[in-house]
C-alpha cells in the first residue's frame, strides 16, 4: 500500500497543448516527490472559483526528474480555474490515489489506446512499459490533428498509430476503426478515454479474447473510497472508482459490450 | 493548552470533535493524514442488519457550497462489520461510534443489539434521518411517533451510549428532539443532510440516479447552527453539532449554539488532515481568548 500525502507543488511550466489542454509540470515544495504508479491519479484543490468546493482527480501524465506531469482539460468552473495558472503559482494535491495499470505483469506486445485528454496516464504508463524492455504500441485518436496531444513524447517511447475523425492526421475515422487492429494481434491493451471509445475498445478485445484494462473517470468526491460516491457495477457489486479502480479489467465490470 | 474534554453521556470525548458518518470511511482510509489519537471519535459508515447496494451510479453532484448525494446506506452489514472490520477497529485510539440504520424497528434493535456485544464501541448513533433509501431511515425521523418507535425499540436493544441522529426535513426539529429523549436517548446529533435535487437541463434529467439527494457542505450550516441552537433550548440531552463544518471557527459557533461535541462531514473530502487541524485551531482559539476548558463556551449564546 502506497502512502498518500498532501503536498503543496509549484508550478514549473504551464504549456498550452492545444485550445482546451494545458499541461502543467510541478514540483513539490519539499522536493520529496512520492512514488506514483502509472494509472494513478491526484486530487488537485482548484484556485477559488464560483461553485467549486471538492478537489478534482486528475491522472498523472508523466513523472520524471521529481516532476509531476499533469494534463488539464478546461471544462468546468475548476479545471478552467486551474488551467488559468501560471508558472511560479502553486496547486496543493493528494496523492497518489487509486491503483494503476498492471504493468508488472504485462508481457508480450502491448497496446494503449487513448481518446482525446484520456491519453494523458498512457505517457507514463507507455515509458514504463520501455523501462521493463516491452515495446508499446500506442494508438491515438482525436477529432483533429491538434488533439492529438504530446505525440513527440509518445514517439520517443513506442510505435505510434493516429486516428483522426477528419482525416487531418494519421488514418481517418474512430481508434476502433485503425487498420492495424485488423492486422495485428496483442497480447494486452490498456485504455483511456471518452466511455463510448472505451467501451468500443473493449468490444474489441472481447471479440480477440484480448486482456484488457480501461481507465474509468466517475464523478468523486473524496479520493479515497470513504464516500462511496464513485462506485462503478462490477462482478462484485458496486464498488469505488478511486480506491479499487479508476483501472479495471474489463473482466471485472458488467459492461454489456 | 485549554482542557478540551467533554462528555456525552456516559461517553467520555478527549475533545469535541468527531467525524461524521459517511464521510471518514471506516478510519483506516485516513490513517495517513490524521492519527486516531487526535479525534474525540470517529463515527463510521451507516450499517444495516443485513447488505446493502446502494444506489445506482450517479450518487454525488456537486452545487454551490456543497454537494448532493444519494449513497444509498452501502455496507456490508453489521455481521460482516464485526467479524472484519471491528479487529480493526478496536484498537484505534478513540471512540469508534457505529451509525446504525434499518428499514423498521425490530431490524434497528437486531442491528443494534449486535453492536451492543462489540466491547469497544462504546456508542451508536442511530440514523433516522437518511434522506436517501426508500425503505425506512427518515421516514421514521420525520414523525414524533416513528422517532419514538425506533428509538424505543433500539433502547430496549441497547445498553451502551445510544446517539440519535436528527433530520433537518421537518416542521419541527425539536418537537422530534423530545420524541426521543422521551424514549430514553441518552443524546441527539444534528442535522443530517437537507433534501435537494439539481437537474441536467440539457437532458432534462435529474443529476442524480434516484432524482434527489441529502445536500451538505457549507451551503447548509446556518441551518444547522439554528437547529442546534433551537434543540438546545428544547431538550436537556447533550448535542452533537454537525454540518457544513469547515473550519474550528464554524465548530466554535456550534458549540456556543448548544453543541457540546461536533462533527466533520463533507470538509474530510477536501482537506483529509482537517479534522486534526479543527482540534488545534479550538485549542488555540480558547487560548487565545483566555478561556480554560472548552465547556464555558458549550451554549454561550
Amino acid at each position: 500500500m502506497f502512502m498518500k500525502y498532501i503536498k503543496d507543488f509549484i508550478i514549473l511550466s504551464r504549456e498550452q497543448l492545444d485550445e482546451r489542454n494545458v499541461l502543467l509540470r510541478l514540483r513539490p515544495t519539499d522536493g520529496q516527490m512520492p512514488e506514483c504508479k502509472p494509472g494513478q491519479f491526484v486530487q488537485v484543490q482548484a484556485p477559488a472559483a464560483k461553485d467549486t468546493l471538492l478537489r478534482l482527480p486528475i491522472s498523472i501524465n508523466n513523472v520524471v526528474d521529481g516532476q509531476l506531469w499533469l494534463m488539464v482539460q478546461a471544462i468546468g468552473e475548476g479545471t478552467k480555474a486551474i488551467c488559468g495558472l501560471s508558472e511560479g503559482d502553486s496547486l496543493n494535491l493528494v496523492l497518489p490515489l487509486g491503483k494503476g495499470f498492471s504493468i508488472s505483469e504485462a508481457t508480450g506486445r502491448v497496446l494503449l489506446v487513448g481518446g482525446g485528454v484520456g491519453i494523458a496516464p498512457l505517457l507514463y504508463a507507455g515509458r514504463a512499459l520501455k523501462e521493463k524492455g516491452l515495446t508499446p504500441t500506442f494508438l491515438l485518436g482525436a477529432r483533429t490533428a491538434s488533439g492529438i496531444l504530446e505525440r513527440e513524447l509518445f514517439e520517443q517511447v513506442g510505435k505510434v498509430l493516429i486516428t483522426t475523425e477528419d482525416g487531418s492526421l494519421g488514418e481517418r475515422g474512430f481508434v476502433t476503426q485503425h487498420s492495424a487492429l485488423q492486422s495485428e494481434r496483442f497480447d494486452k491493451i490498456m485504455v483511456c478515454g471518452p466511455k463510448p471509445m472505451m467501451m468500443a475498445v473493449a468490444r474489441y478485445a472481447r471479440q480477440t479474447n484480448t486482456d484488457c484494462e480501461v481507465s474509468l473517470e466517475n464523478m468523486m468526491a473524496c479520493g479515497l473510497g470513504a464516500c462511496l460516491c464513485c462506485v462503478e457495477k462490477t462482478v462484485k457489486g458496486n464498488i469505488c472508482v478511486c480506491t479499487e479502480g479508476p483501472v479495471f479489467n474489463i473482466n471485472q465490470l458488467t459492461w454489456q459490450i | 493548552m485549554a482542557d478540551l474534554s467533554v462528555r456525552l453521556a456516559g461517553l467520555s470525548l478527549r475533545n469535541p470533535v468527531m467525524t461524521a458518518s459517511g464521510t471518514f470511511g471506516y478510519g483506516f482510509e485516513f490513517k495517513d493524514f490524521v492519527p486516531m489519537s487526535k479525534l474525540g471519535g470517529i463515527v463510521v459508515k451507516g450499517t444495516t442488519l443485513m447488505p446493502r447496494e446502494g444506489n445506482d451510479y450517479p450518487r454525488m453532484v456537486e452545487t454551490a457550497g456543497g454537494m448532493l448525494n444519494c449513497v444509498g446506506l452501502q455496507n456490508k452489514g453489521v455481521h460482516y462489520f464485526a467479524k472484519y472490520f471491528y479487529p480493526v477497529l478496536k484498537d484505534f485510539d478513540t471512540n469508534v461510534i457505529v451509525n446504525v440504520s434499518g428499514s423498521d424497528p425490530d431490524n434497528y434493535a437486531e442491528c443494534a443489539a449486535v453492536i451492543d456485544t462489540l466491547d469497544h464501541i462504546p456508542a451508536i448513533e442511530l440514523n433516522i434521518s437518511c434522506p436517501n433509501v426508500k425503505d425506512g431511515g427518515m421516514a421514521f425521523g420525520v414523525t414524533c411517533e416513528g422517532a419514538a418507535s425506533v428509538v424505543k425499540a433500539v433502547r430496549a436493544a441497547y445498553h451502551k451510549t445510544l446517539i440519535v441522529k436528527l433530520s433537518p426535513n421537518v416542521t419541527n426539529i425539536a418537537d422530534i428532539a423530545r420524541a426521543v429523549e422521551a424514549e430514553g436517548a441518552d443524546c441527539v446529533s444534528l442535522i443530517n443532510t437537507l433534501m435537494g435535487m439539481t437537474i441536467d437541463i440539457e437532458r432534462r434529467q435529474p443529476r442524480l440516479s434516484i432524482g434527489t439527494g441529502g445536500l451538505s457542505g457549507p451551503a447548509v450550516k446556518p441551518v444547522a447552527v439554528r437547529m442546534v441552537h433551537q434543540v438546545a433550548k428544547a431538550i436537556k440531552l447533550p448535542i452533537v453539532g454537525l454540518g457544513g463544518i469547515m473550519t474550528a471557527e464554524d465548530a466554535i459557533e456550534f458549540l456556543m449554539a448548544g453543541a457540546t461535541a461536533i462533527e466533520v462531514g463533507t470538509a474530510n473530502f477536501i482537506d483529509p488532515a482537517v479534522s486534526g487541524k479543527i482540534v488545534d485551531g479550538i485549542d488555540s482559539w480558547l487560548d487565545r481568548h483566555g478561556v480554560s476548558h472548552v465547556s464555558e463556551i458549550i451554549g454561550a449564546v
